[in-house]
């Protein structure tokens, strides 16, 4: 009955309104079959939203709803072939664990529920739990309830909407294994939705970074992260040192880019906005690309490397590696994270550093945008 | 999940033991519980041992009455008035159920989809009670007044055969008839029963409909199977409120009943103010008590709500 794109989720031009404020802008979204998908953004960024209207919980303003070749725009939520891992798991509190997840079962009117539910609840470690009622267990035990009520109707699609919200750290780090492992073992389409990028990152095959009711971009995580296209992907998903620059030539594949007095390279392939000579790019590295090296030993730089001079304003040693933020004329925080393998004793607040990296590093932005967008500091606005 | 295990439980935590207050501090909770345990005390407990004092003495109004453990008052008293238990136990849970028929869309149209009437409804549930529950009960008497709209439209719509047929009603009339005391109590403990009720379904996270409808449950099933169920404490606690003090009423029965209608709120009021038969009246107090307190008792295990609330 499976062929290869009944799983998949085509949304076209759908949108959601709520009176003057639009929640959603039209959008065009596919979820291939199998994959696991995440939908990363801030509160209030339209992730849940467009979710609920994949599991027919909210009615789309415009568009249409496609699970595979089925149009389940018009459909409720009772008809469709997908089920949802709630915030919160809005677990049934007055039935025990087998009943919450024999629930979909029995509404179907299957009648020999048991081992299926057993199956279910060994999967999910939980056999001993069966007669319990919700609020017996721990918080980790009523989310993998949450996830078996939902799996065990072998739904075509898995929706999440920030499963993992409620639980703390470390507990949250091992479900999100747990739910890539059970993802990987039924083969079922997730849609994940989230607002922590370590998250999307660590468990989705793609992402989808949505910003104020639209889709910022769409990709790998690796992709979203070594080549974001706009600042608020460059800014949401790690952190991103921008600088503003100005098109000064061009050589081979590189661009040339005044910054301050000195000069940085960039790929031209890495860049997405236009690049007439004069024009305005935003430039941008990852902290983690950059190594310091002390004034005086600048000599030692190789050739061809991008190179930036500053002073560190601060430092923070997190163990694994060094956070130091760097003043500098072209920018006035730069996020450096060096490794802890040979640390320079002369790298102290205060002293005068070089900056430089690969300049396969850097990637150009269009620089008509909020530099700031999806920064922690515009968040809290 | 082989290798999922849950954090282990923080340990024990040593906080410092609390110390007991000393002193003074240490009855304050006492000083506080003290002006309701006398209000209990002078207005409860002393009228229950004097009311069983009474209920178990012997004589005459004239000669004075005394203790003479006569529990034989308690037999006779049962043996006499059965009928009126009866009675009251049937209109009480008629009552009861329509309440419950009346009031729980009521409740659940405030809960879930009122909106910003909301508060407006409220007010309107609750409004009656700035009027009497005297004169509220005598509007009823206009209402049901025989020839008067409300029996005339019953008639037309054969209304009456069927109520005539069941007992309810006796010809044209509707007053002095059952319908009318069940009628007047169904209305006047309305409130009752609505207000536990939209309390435990506006308690019931939204989210919960929505997981069940996720869960291929149709809106009726939902309710059925989950709404319903989580309203039980709500069910149990109107139908109480509605069932108890309607099982004791006795100014319905007197303004829109007849002698065929008597409940047991009538004799006894009948017993302590007008035959002045003080033992027999504290007797069927008594009963009425002890049998409202069997039936509750039965009716909460049944219902099985100790672990919702």
């Amino acid at each position: 009955m499976t062929n290869e794109t009944s799983g998949d989720v085509r949304l076209s031009g759908i949108s959601k309104i709520y009176g003057s404020f639009t929640a959603v802008h039209p959008l065009d979204l596919t979820v291939p079959q199998g994959s696991f998908f995440a939908l990363l953004g801030a509160s209030g960024c339209g992730k849940t939203t467009t979710l609920r209207m994949i599991a027919g919980l909210e009615e789309p303003s415009s568009g249409t709803v496609h699970l595979g070749e089925q149009d389940v725009t018009a459909l409720p939520p009772y008809k469709r072939p997908v089920n949802t891992v709630f915030q919160s798991y809005a677990l049934f509190p007055h039935l025990d664990i087998f009943e919450n997840v024999a629930f979909g079962l029995r509404r179907r009117g299957i009648k020999s529920v048991k081992k299926q539910v057993d199956d279910m609840l060994d999967l999910v470690q939980l056999g001993e739990q069966a007669r319990k009622k919700p609020h017996q267990l721990s918080g980790g035990q009523q989310q993998r309830v949450a996830v078996a009520r939902a799996l065990i109707n072998h739904p075509k699609v898995l929706l999440l909407d920030e499963p993992l919200g409620a639980l703390d750290l470390k507990l949250r780090r091992q479900m999100q294994l747990e739910l890539k492992r059970i993802q990987t073992e039924v083969g079922i389409t997730f849609v994940h939705v989230t607002h922590d990028q370590e998250e999307a990152m660590t468990m989705a095959d793609t992402v989808a970074v949505m910003n104020a009711g639209r889709v910022e971009q769409l990709g790998s995580p690796t992709d979203l992260y070594e080549n974001p296209r706009t600042t608020f992907v460059a800014n949401f998903l790690g952190t991103s040192n921008l600088i503003e620059a100005e098109v000064d030539s061009r050589s081979g594949d590189d661009i040339v880019l005044k910054a301050g007095g000195g000069k940085l390279v960039l790929p031209e392939a890495r860049c997405s906005a236009a690049t007439a000579t004069g024009g305005k790019v935003l430039v941008g590295v990852r902290p983690e690309k950059i190594s310091l090296t002390p004034a005086d030993d600048a000599g030692e730089i190789p050739e061809g490397r991008n190179r930036i001079t500053g002073r560190i304003a601060d430092s923070s040693f997190i163990g694994v590696s060094t956070q130091y933020v760097v003043d500098s004329p072209v920018c006035p925080e730069f996020e450096v994270y060096a490794q802890n393998i040979d640390r320079d004793a002369r790298l102290v607040p205060g002293a005068e550093v070089v900056l430089h990296w690969n300049p396969a590093h850097t990637f150009g932005l269009d620089s008509s945008q909020d530099i700031d967008a999806g920064t922690e500091e515009e968040a809290a606005v | 999940m082989a290798t999922l295990t849950e954090a282990p439980p923080p340990l024990s935590p040593t906080a410092p033991e609390k110390k007991p207050p000393r002193g003074r501090g240490r009855l304050v909770p006492y000083w506080l519980l003290l002006p309701g345990i006398l209000w209990l005390l002078v207005f409860f407990a002393l009228p229950m041992i004097y009311q069983a004092s009474t209920s178990v003495q012997t004589g005459s109004l004239e000669e004075g009455y005394k203790v003479t453990w006569h529990f034989a008052t308690y037999w006779d008293a049962l043996s006499e008035y059965y009928p009126q238990f009866l009675r009251s136990v049937l209109y009480a849970g008629s009552a009861t159920i329509l309440c419950l028929i009346l009031g729980y869309p009521l409740a659940y149209l405030i809960a879930f989809r009122a909106g910003r009437w909301r508060n407006l409804i409220m007010i309107l549930v609750i409004a009656p009670f700035f009027t009497s529950f005297l004169i509220r009960t005598l509007a009823w008497k206009t209402i049901l007044a025989d020839g008067g709209p409300v029996v005339g439209a019953l008639n037309t719509l054969h209304v009456l055969d069927v109520t005539s047929w069941l007992g309810m009603t006796s010809g044209d009339r509707v007053l002095a008839t059952p319908l009318a005391v069940v009628c007047g109590l169904t209305y006047n403990f309305l409130p009752f029963m609505v207000l536990p009720l939209y309390t435990s379904l506006e308690r019931i996270d939204g989210r919960l409909h929505e997981a069940a409808g996720d869960l291929y449950a149709k809106p009726i099933t939902t309710f059925r199977k989950v709404t319903f169920p989580l309203s039980m404490p709500g069910v149990v606690s109107g139908t109480l409120l509605t069932f108890i003090p309607a099982a004791g009423d006795y100014v319905n029965a007197d303004l829109l009943g007849s002698t065929d209608t008597r409940m047991v709120g009538n004799v006894i009021q009948t017993q302590f103010l007008r035959i002045l038969d003080y033992p027999t009246a504290a007797a069927l107090s008594f009963i009425l008590m002890a049998a409202i307190l069997v039936m509750v008792t039965l009716y909460i295990r049944r219902s099985g709500t100790e672990d919702l609330v």
